[in-house]
């Protein structure tokens, strides 16, 4: 039906691009202003828990959110510098 | 129990000002005492939507500063005796409203009307916020087209945060009115559908507006439009949108034009 209507308006439909963008911009933005710095308190606190066990470059804590339809995921992706395997099973034992 | 309901936005032009008119006329013809307060300050233009510009004495400045009393800045509506105006003062700087002033005024008001309606200004700074800050509940007024959804969102965090009732951590009930709205453009997918509003901004729905010249018609004459003319689809709209304030179900449908064949030939041109 759609496609059909499309046909004799000789166009394609722009609303599904409006609310394309829609959901990618509110996604970010809810992210952002839902509370501005959710991301940046967990990144601190996250930094601080790990690093009183392993020392860490802070620059390599990486700390994302991502919003969908559905679910939501919340990344955090730390790198280890090398080495630190072998402390840690030193710790372990 | 006075209700205080918030008509806003974020972006401006999107029909709050012809939406809280309305909607205030039709819980008056409905049997409710109300008053619309316009917190526009410095741009009012909901006392020209009630066809009441050349009967302000006092306004919502004047009685936060104390120079009048808030009986002596309430205007009577001509046409029915249970609607009033608050206006908005139009020379004075918006700084002039303070949080403490309009507390004051809102609860003063709560004694004695059922419905209290405040107009909203465009834009989320504060003027938007003390219009929106006593509210109990909000009809969030959005076009469907892309800046006004999301101007929405944003309105709707501010209303779920900022306001008093969200502050005491209770829920502030919010109601989406779509205005502006053309079903056949909709169809054709040239605009986004209501489905997809109501799907972004997760608010249940009070009312579909279709896109009438019988809204400006009815603002050139200083009119609500559930007033000019009630049988006309905008007006049959924002009736439906109150009786569901009211709490009565009713079926969602979106009221079309019903064009005599005169309106057909001359109806773009007589507007």
């Amino acid at each position: 039906m759609m496609n059909l209507l499309r046909l004799i308006g000789g166009r394609t439909a722009s609303a599904p691009v409006a609310r394309e963008r829609l959901q990618i911009l509110l996604a970010h933005e809810r992210g952002l202003r839902g509370r501005p710095d959710l991301l940046g308190v967990l990144r601190a606190e996250i930094l601080a828990v790990v690093s009183r066990h392993i020392v860490l470059d802070p620059e390599k804590v990486i700390v994302r959110m991502d919003r969908n339809k559905h679910v939501s995921t919340l990344e955090v992706d730390i790198e280890v510098p090398t080495g630190v395997e072998r402390s840690l099973a030193v710790a372990a034992s | 129990m006075a209700k205080v309901l918030v008509v806003t936005s974020g972006k401006g032009g999107v029909g709050k000002t012809t939406s809280t008119a309305a909607l205030g006329a039709a819980l008056a013809q409905m049997g409710e005492k109300v008053v619309v307060i316009d917190f526009d300050v410095g741009l009012r233009n909901l006392d020209l939507a009630m066809g009441a510009e050349r009967r302000i004495v006092f306004d919502l400045i004047n009685v936060v500063q104390g120079v009048a009393k808030l009986s002596q800045a309430l205007i009577r509506d001509k046409r029915l005796e249970n609607l009033w105006l608050l206006p908005a003062s139009a020379t004075r700087d918006k700084d002039a409203l303070t949080d403490e002033g309009v507390g004051n005024i809102i609860a003063e008001l709560r004694n004695s009307y059922d419905w209290i309606l405040c107009d909203s200004p465009a834009g989320v700074e504060r003027g938007a916020l003390l219009a929106m800050r006593y509210a109990d509940e909000a009809v969030i007024v959005t076009n469907p087209e892309v800046s006004s959804v999301r101007d929405s969102d944003r309105i709707i965090r501010m209303l779920d945060s900022k306001t008093v009732k969200a502050e005491r951590g209770e829920q502030i009930e919010k109601h989406m009115l779509i205005t502006r709205y053309d079903s056949a453009r909709a169809l054709r997918g040239e605009m986004l559908s209501i489905e997809d509003i109501l799907e972004i901004l997760a608010t249940p729905l009070l009312g579909i507006i279709p896109e009438s010249q019988d809204v400006l018609r009815a603002s050139n004459v200083g009119s609500p439009v559930t007033l000019n003319n009630a049988a006309s689809a905008p007006a049959r709209a924002y009736s439906d949108a109150v009786r569901r304030l009211m709490g009565e179900t009713v079926t969602m449908t979106v009221p079309v034009e019903s064009k005599g064949l005169m309106n057909r030939f001359f109806g773009r041109r007589a507007a």
